[in-house]
């Protein structure tokens, strides 16, 4: 069969909302596409442990600290459900990771930014993982079978996630004088960053058109951007603190909320690596890698010592 | 021993437990999004998860005893006034479990040493005639058996994987070995209101040997061993840990979180 007849083929799959399978033909741009986004959905998952493990050792209660301690493990989890869809598209996990460490994979920017107080977790498990979930979300019904299970999957964690950071928020907003700035001050902080998750907007977006197309994305960075202030500006009402924008106003007209313009200057150099963290995101996680090498050679030197006894013993 | 003296032994005793759980807990939990390969990291955090219930069970039956008690303070104990707002000397772990973590061999090797101890230590007390206590070692127990044979797995590995890797385990025993005689030598507090971990001080050994053996690593000789933490007196270590792991409460007490 001609290139073009696979590749109708697979268009029409796509069209009848039937899942591409890891051993389906596959034009190769959309495997790059889809081991580009999964591999980099991963290193967010590995990377966004850091800011958050960084208040494991400082929780303020143990009922926090058990929460988040399960909270940071799911994120290990995701992370390994991701890189393993990504495998069934001939990615080894090893070189995703070299690729992570030498700069050429990305990960979520937002985790660039400090975690500064204990508000912060809250305000990460409402706001970025509440972000995340929009964006996860409409990936449940993302044409690649194996990733599309696997968001399934972490969609239920997140969205308990999202509940525990509402609920660290709840509390502090019901708290003391301090801990009630030291919640507005952590919403001040993240309001925008978690903004600019969803990505630049549709007119300078260069991957979407493509991905709507093979329904790699099903809505625009525009589109579930708007859907997450529209949730926020309602769940704020609860927790009785204010979002950092001015030109914020609910428009009855669109039956959407109206909101300012996100500093992209800012979001570019993020981007860059000239975010606040980049530079310690990468040296944990490359530290991590370098001093657990001669753990992971030894595992694999007996796993082999293992193998040649019982050759030998069968022999 | 009067009623009053008995109670006083009990709690000392939870204390102990508590204290040693979740002084573990910390110290692994350091290792959270840092580990080896991801596998592990999920597993040393697993761990960790673990030794913060068990400590937090201990901690809610230490402060129900002292709610009880007669000279019960105005403001009630909880299981985060237990952890949080008490002093070096007061806390009452073992020495093992707060010496720091350094490499994947010496944490492996403390998980080892500790759950192998408390494995015999769980099935004992899940005897005991305070069913408090009976009961949260009877639950724990699961936990635990894991805990022993995935540390008992790693030692193993480590110790027959390759040169480098065996040499960091007999570094790792070289500083270690000398905090695990106090796991078995029992406190005022342990004989009079729990176990007395010297009974089972032959099968943890046996133990020892058995993966040692396996593993090509030599059981050390008799040496002198370190001890005080049962009782307060703690390796400089503690104060840091505790530094850490109170600080918000001591910044902005009496505040719920």
């Amino acid at each position: 069969m001609p290139v073009q007849d696979f590749e109708q083929l697979f268009q029409d799959k796509i069209d009848n909302e039937i899942k591409i399978e890891p051993k389906d033909w596959m034009p190769e741009a959309y495997r790059k596409t889809n081991i580009r986004q999964i591999s980099q959905h991963a290193h967010s998952e590995i990377v966004g442990m850091l800011p958050e493990g960084n208040w494991i050792s400082r929780a303020p209660s143990l009922k926090r600290k058990a929460i988040l301690l399960a909270k940071v493990q799911d994120e290990a989890g995701h992370g390994l459900y991701l890189y393993s869809a990504a495998e069934t598209l001939g990615m080894p996990r090893e070189e995703m990771i070299n690729d992570l460490h030498s700069g050429k994979a990305k990960y979520s920017s937002i985790f660039n930014y400090p975690t500064l107080t204990w508000a912060d977790i809250g305000a990460i498990g409402w706001l970025v993982d509440g972000a995340a979930i929009m964006n996860q979300v409409m990936l449940t019904r993302t044409s690649y079978g194996p990733y599309a299970r696997a968001m399934v999957r972490i969609c239920k964690e997140e969205s308990f996630h999202q509940r525990q950071g509402f609920e660290i928020l709840l509390v502090l907003s019901r708290g003391t004088t301090a801990q009630k700035a030291m919640c507005q001050d952590a919403i001040n902080r993240w309001w925008w960053p978690a903004l600019m998750m969803f990505g630049p907007k549709d007119s300078e977006s260069t991957n979407s058109d493509q991905s709507m197309k093979w329904k790699i994305k099903r809505k625009t960075n525009d589109e579930l951007r708007q859907n997450f202030v529209d949730m926020i500006a309602e769940q704020i009402k609860t927790l009785g603190m204010k979002l950092p924008d001015d030109q914020l106003k609910w428009n009855t007209e669109r039956k959407h909320y109206d909101f300012g313009e996100i500093d992209w200057d800012e979001f570019w150099q993020v981007v860059k690596g000239n975010g606040p963290c980049n530079k310690q995101r990468l040296e944990a996680r490359r530290k991590a890698w370098e001093n657990g090498e001669w753990v992971r050679e030894a595992a694999a030197a007996y796993a082999r010592k293992r193998a040649d006894r019982q050759k030998d013993k069968a022999a | 021993m009067t009623d009053q003296e008995l109670i006083k032994r009990k709690l000392d005793y939870s204390l102990h437990l508590a204290d040693t759980t979740l002084i573990l807990s910390q110290r692994n939990a350091e290792w959270c999004g840092h580990g080896p390969v991801l596998e592990q990291d999920i597993a040393i955090t697993n761990i960790s998860l673990d030794l913060v219930g068990q400590a937090r069970n201990f901690y809610q039956y230490a402060a129900e005893l002292i709610n009880q008690s007669n000279d019960k303070p105005i403001h009630p104990a909880t299981e985060d006034s237990l952890a949080y707002l008490r002093t070096e000397r007061e806390f009452k772990n073992c020495l093992l479990v707060e010496q720091p973590n350094e490499d994947w061999a010496q944490t492996i090797l403390r998980q080892f040493f500790f759950s192998n101890y408390q494995f015999l230590l769980y099935q004992e007390l899940q005897k005991s005639n305070d069913r408090q206590l009976a009961a949260i070692a009877e639950k724990s127990l699961k936990e635990v058996t894991y805990h022993l044979r995935w540390s008992s797995e790693w030692v193993i590995r480590l110790g027959d994987g390759t040169a480098e890797s065996h040499q960091r385990m007999l570094q790792a025993i070289d500083e270690l070995w000398r905090y695990t005689g106090e796991l078995l030598n029992a406190a005022e507090y342990e004989k009079e209101a729990g176990t007395d971990p010297s009974l089972f001080q032959p099968q943890w050994l046996s133990k020892v040997k058995e993966v040692f053996d396996e593993a090509t690593l030599p059981v050390p000789e008799k040496t002198f061993m370190q001890s005080g933490g049962k009782t307060g007196t703690h390796t400089e270590h503690l104060g840091f840990i505790l530094t850490e792991l109170q600080y918000i409460q001591r910044a902005y007490p009496d505040s719920q979180w």
